[in-house]
């Protein structure tokens, strides 16, 4: 690499030098094809990693190293497609994994770092974030994942049936008390990639809630206020509830068994919900099979205890 | 210079403060070695396992105010194990047995606990001031210990600790008779606080001028905190959820109205982004603004919120903010000096900001002297353009997630982008680098960062001349940082001497060997050679030939250290 672009080699004044070198480099940027097919793969790998130059047998042991564009002589010409997408996921796997689980230090250092990384990132250490700034970016980013992918732009990219949480939004470094973050539940819809905030507090009644969430996913021009507004009225019976929308509301208990929003009285369901961070509108092909008969909710947290011993399942027309 | 009496020239020295020159009037002779040695009252240690505490205490008998650092800096990414060493307790327990009058004690990476925390509550009787940084070891029941017996505290620091919370009433402990408090953060706390108790001590310290609140505060209580402080500089946000319309809403809008002299805002742990337009009204005050734990706050939230930030000198901030977000950051924030932009989501590998926003930062903010980015792809030519445009960097630091990615337009090496940065900024002291990059860029750093103090490398370099550029031409170089690089004992032995000359050196994950770390170790017996064998995977017995994962190596006056864990071999 001794030629590069010279810039820093040779006499004249470092500021003229430095202009006419950018000027190559951006002209050289500009013309360069960059071609679509080849997709150079940088990859961790045991073994004889390494350059040419280095000659001796290679004793890594279980290190692994990234491999730089050296260690591919034969493809180190070509370009580099750049990958939008990039992160160490371009390494192929297989390596990674190799690399990792042959020290033992990497697999507990993966596991000091809370949630698990994605496959792509394996690399120790990297990317050189302090270990608390990650463990708090960790926990922030499991309650607020769709609404920052949103902020990004990144489409997420998994299947049509997004299977995606309720969170209570602060529930973030909350250890103990939960009372006083209880208001904030996130609530999907499946196939709907953007989820809406619901403030518990501000309902006193299922049917409320339920008519807060039929205006969010079923009437998107109407915009809630779903930060703990005025306590909602009781208009009309939601659909949500008595069996007629296609949607059912569920939350996923104590016991990560998924129950039926409604199922208990108001107020010990606010407990639940605050203890478990998953509540989702399920599509009619997931539901659980139908038990008979659906009472109407419409009734205050007052009468729940009558509602509690009819309540079964909502029916799933057609 | 021996016509002054002691006393004169003491006095001259009360105006040299900084550490640096004060080591520099002590090499001038003996009589102001021995002159400035007996009345420097601030000392500051980089490497606790260099000095022992006595000597220190021998040499500086007016010592009030002392600052250790402990681990290794690869520390903060997991690569040491947690009980490598850098225990704070001998320190303690020596300036309490000497009677030594510690008034200030700063800590950075080390580890303190809670019955070190008791001591110092009760040996110190004019302790003052507590800052610890990423330090770990101790519970809230030692900072009850601190709140209850320092009776003259001015300062409780907690920077980014662990700290074990027994959601105790720490808080409560400080007695009503303290009204002495200055400066309270304790932001890292994960626990619930005394509200009440919390509300009174704000209303019984009129002094006080910085307080950072943990996520456990709500607003409700923030607006009760500002209303009683109203001379606050420095606040930190804890929770920021709340309803736009409620009563609590307005009345906070108030008491930020009369906040007329905050000039540094941070925190919003929990926030629901919708109402920051009540800080809008500090922002034109703003010096110093920390967003960095806010993944919550949207991109466009942030831009409306820096348009207003019309004095900024200092912003941290998640990429969420994006390059266009950079872009008004650099029209907007004309007299900044220190940007760290970090990535809202490391694990999914994707940074939202690129070249373009690191070069329009260059463009709009040419007062620009340290920054620290994490993005997802750099050119060669964006580097030379920052380089030309801000020659004013003494700290930079450039972290592309994939650590090995290359010009993302050209394909070739960072090297000459690297090169243009120590060419353009003279006065260049710490430089983190990451991209792909070839012995060529050491060749750059060697001779031209003349100033160049401290410099992490990761996945680079192709042979031992990389590090053997560095080490010939760095002559200033007193940390060196390198990890996954292809050096091996012939970079490592190649000027043994030169090691003493720098405070530390880390190499982890590259090609020197048992032999080469041992032939060093017995050529330089002031330096500490440390094998760190975590997870066993050197056998006593090993063979000279085998790699060393992990070698760090420090001079030192104090000898072997005593309390070095079974996997921590000093050669």
């Amino acid at each position: 690499m001794e030629g590069g672009l010279g810039l820093l080699v040779g006499g004249g004044s470092p500021n003229e030098s430095t202009m006419s070198k950018l000027e190559v480099v951006e002209a050289e940027a500009s013309s360069y094809p960059v071609e679509a097919e080849l997709e150079l793969g940088l990859g961790l790998s045991l073994g004889s990693g390494g350059g040419g130059g280095k000659g001796k047998a290679n004793a890594w042991g279980d290190c692994g190293r990234i491999l730089t564009a050296k260690d591919f002589p034969s493809v180190v010409s070509q370009p580099h497609r750049p990958n939008k997408n990039n992160n160490n996921s371009s390494i192929p796997s297989a390596c990674v994994v190799g690399a990792v689980s042959g020290t033992k230090r990497a697999a507990d250092s993966v596991s000091h770092e809370g949630g698990s990384p994605t496959a792509g990132s394996q690399v120790v250490g990297w990317p050189p974030i302090r270990a608390y700034r990650m463990n708090s970016l960790v926990n922030q980013a499991k309650a607020a994942r769709a609404e920052e992918d949103k902020g990004i732009g990144e489409k997420d990219k998994s299947k049509d049936n997004l299977k995606k949480k309720i969170c209570n939004g602060n529930k973030a470094n909350v250890t103990g008390n939960e009372k006083g973050h209880l208001g904030f539940v996130k609530v999907n819809m499946d196939g709907v990639p953007i989820g809406r905030k619901v403030d518990l507090n501000a309902h006193a009644c299922y049917e409320t809630l339920a008519q807060a969430l039929e205006e969010m996913f079923f009437r998107s021009t109407t915009t809630i206020n779903s930060i703990g507004g005025e306590k909602q009225q009781v208009t009309k019976p939601s659909k949500l509830l008595d069996g007629s929308s296609e949607f059912v509301l569920t939350y996923e208990d104590k016991e990560g068994d998924w129950m039926l929003v409604g199922d208990v009285p108001w107020g010990s369901q606010l407990s639940n919900l605050a203890d478990r961070e998953n509540v989702e509108l399920l599509t009619p092909e997931q539901t659980p099979p139908p038990l008979p008969d659906v009472p109407n909710l419409c009734k205050k947290a007052s009468n729940h205890e009558d509602v509690r011993s009819q309540w079964t399942c909502s029916k799933i027309p057609g | 210079m021996n016509y002054f009496p002691d006393e004169v020239l003491e006095h001259i020295f009360d105006f040299v403060t900084s550490q640096r020159d004060r080591n520099s009037v002590s090499q001038v002779c003996k009589p102001w070695y021995k002159i400035e040695s007996s009345c420097r009252q601030k000392v500051f240690v980089g490497n606790c396992y260099a000095i022992s505490p006595e000597r220190v205490i021998e040499r500086f008998p007016g010592l009030k105010s002392i600052f250790l650092k402990g681990k290794p800096h690869f520390a903060d990414f997991n690569l040491v194990p947690h009980d490598w060493g850098g225990f704070v307790y001998p320190w303690i327990e020596a300036f309490a047995r000497n009677n030594v009058g510690l008034e200030e004690l700063k800590l950075k990476r080390m580890i303190i606990s809670d019955e070190c925390l008791e001591l110092i509550s009760r040996s110190f009787p004019n302790f003052k001031s507590l800052v610890l940084v990423s330090c770990e070891g101790f519970t809230t029941d030692g900072l009850a210990a601190i709140a209850s017996n320092c009776r003259f505290l001015r300062e409780l620091d907690l920077q980014e600790n662990d700290v074990e919370d027994h959601r105790g009433h720490w808080l409560s402990c400080i007695p009503d008779t303290c009204t002495s408090l200055v400066s309270l953060n304790f932001a890292c706390l994960k626990g619930d606080v005394n509200l009440a108790a919390l509300e009174r001590l704000v209303a019984r310290s009129p002094n006080l001028r910085s307080l950072r609140l943990n996520h456990a505060v709500p607003l409700d209580i923030l607006q009760k905190i500002l209303m009683r402080a109203p001379h606050l500089v420095d606040l930190g946000v804890g929770s920021y959820v709340h309803d736009p319309d409620s009563e609590t809403y307005n009345k906070l809008v108030t008491a930020i109205r009369r906040c007329k002299s905050v000039k540094s805002l941070s925190g919003f742990l929990d926030v629901a982004p919708h109402c920051l337009s009540a800080f809008h009204l500090i922002c034109p005050r703003l010096t110093s603004l920390n967003l960095s734990y806010a993944p919550g706050i949207h991109g466009t939230e942030l831009v409306k919120l820096i348009r207003h930030c019309r004095k900024l000198q200092r912003l941290w901030i998640l990429d969420c903010i994006g390059d266009e977000g950079l872009e008004v950051v650099a029209s907007t924030c004309k007299d900044l000096q220190e940007i760290r932009v970090f990535p809202s989501d490391p694990f999914v590998g994707n940074a939202a900001v690129t070249e373009v926003g690191l070069v329009a930062l260059s463009r709009g903010c040419p007062k620009l002297q340290s920054i620290l980015y994490f993005c997802q792809q750099m050119t060669n030519a964006a580097l030379i353009t920052v380089a030309k445009n801000c020659p004013n960097f003494t700290r930079f630091r450039l972290c592309i997630l994939d650590p090995t990615k290359p010009d993302a337009v050209t394909n070739q090496p960072l090297d000459e982008g690297f090169g243009a940065i120590v060419h353009s900024c003279k006065g260049l002291r710490r430089l983190s680098m990451s991209g792909q990059l070839t012995d060529q860029v050491f060749l750059y750093i060697g001779m031209y960062a003349e100033q160049l103090e401290m410099l992490s490398i990761a996945f680079a370099g192709d042979t031992d001349k990389g590090m053997q550029y560095l080490l010939n031409g760095c002559k200033k170089l007193r940390k060196l940082e390198i990890r996954d690089c292809p050096f091996g004992n012939a970079a490592l032995l190649m000027d043994v001497g030169k090691y003493e000359t720098m405070r530390s050196l880390w190499m982890s994950s590259c090609e020197i060997t048992l032999g080469g770390c041992k032939s060093l170790a017995k050529k330089m017996p002031r330096l500490n050679v440390e094998i760190i064998n975590d997870n066993d995977q050197m056998e006593v017995s090993a063979d000279d030939r085998q790699k060393v994962e992990k070698m760090y190596l420090y001079r030192t006056l104090a000898g072997q250290r005593k309390d070095a864990p079974e996997f921590v071999w000093t050669l």
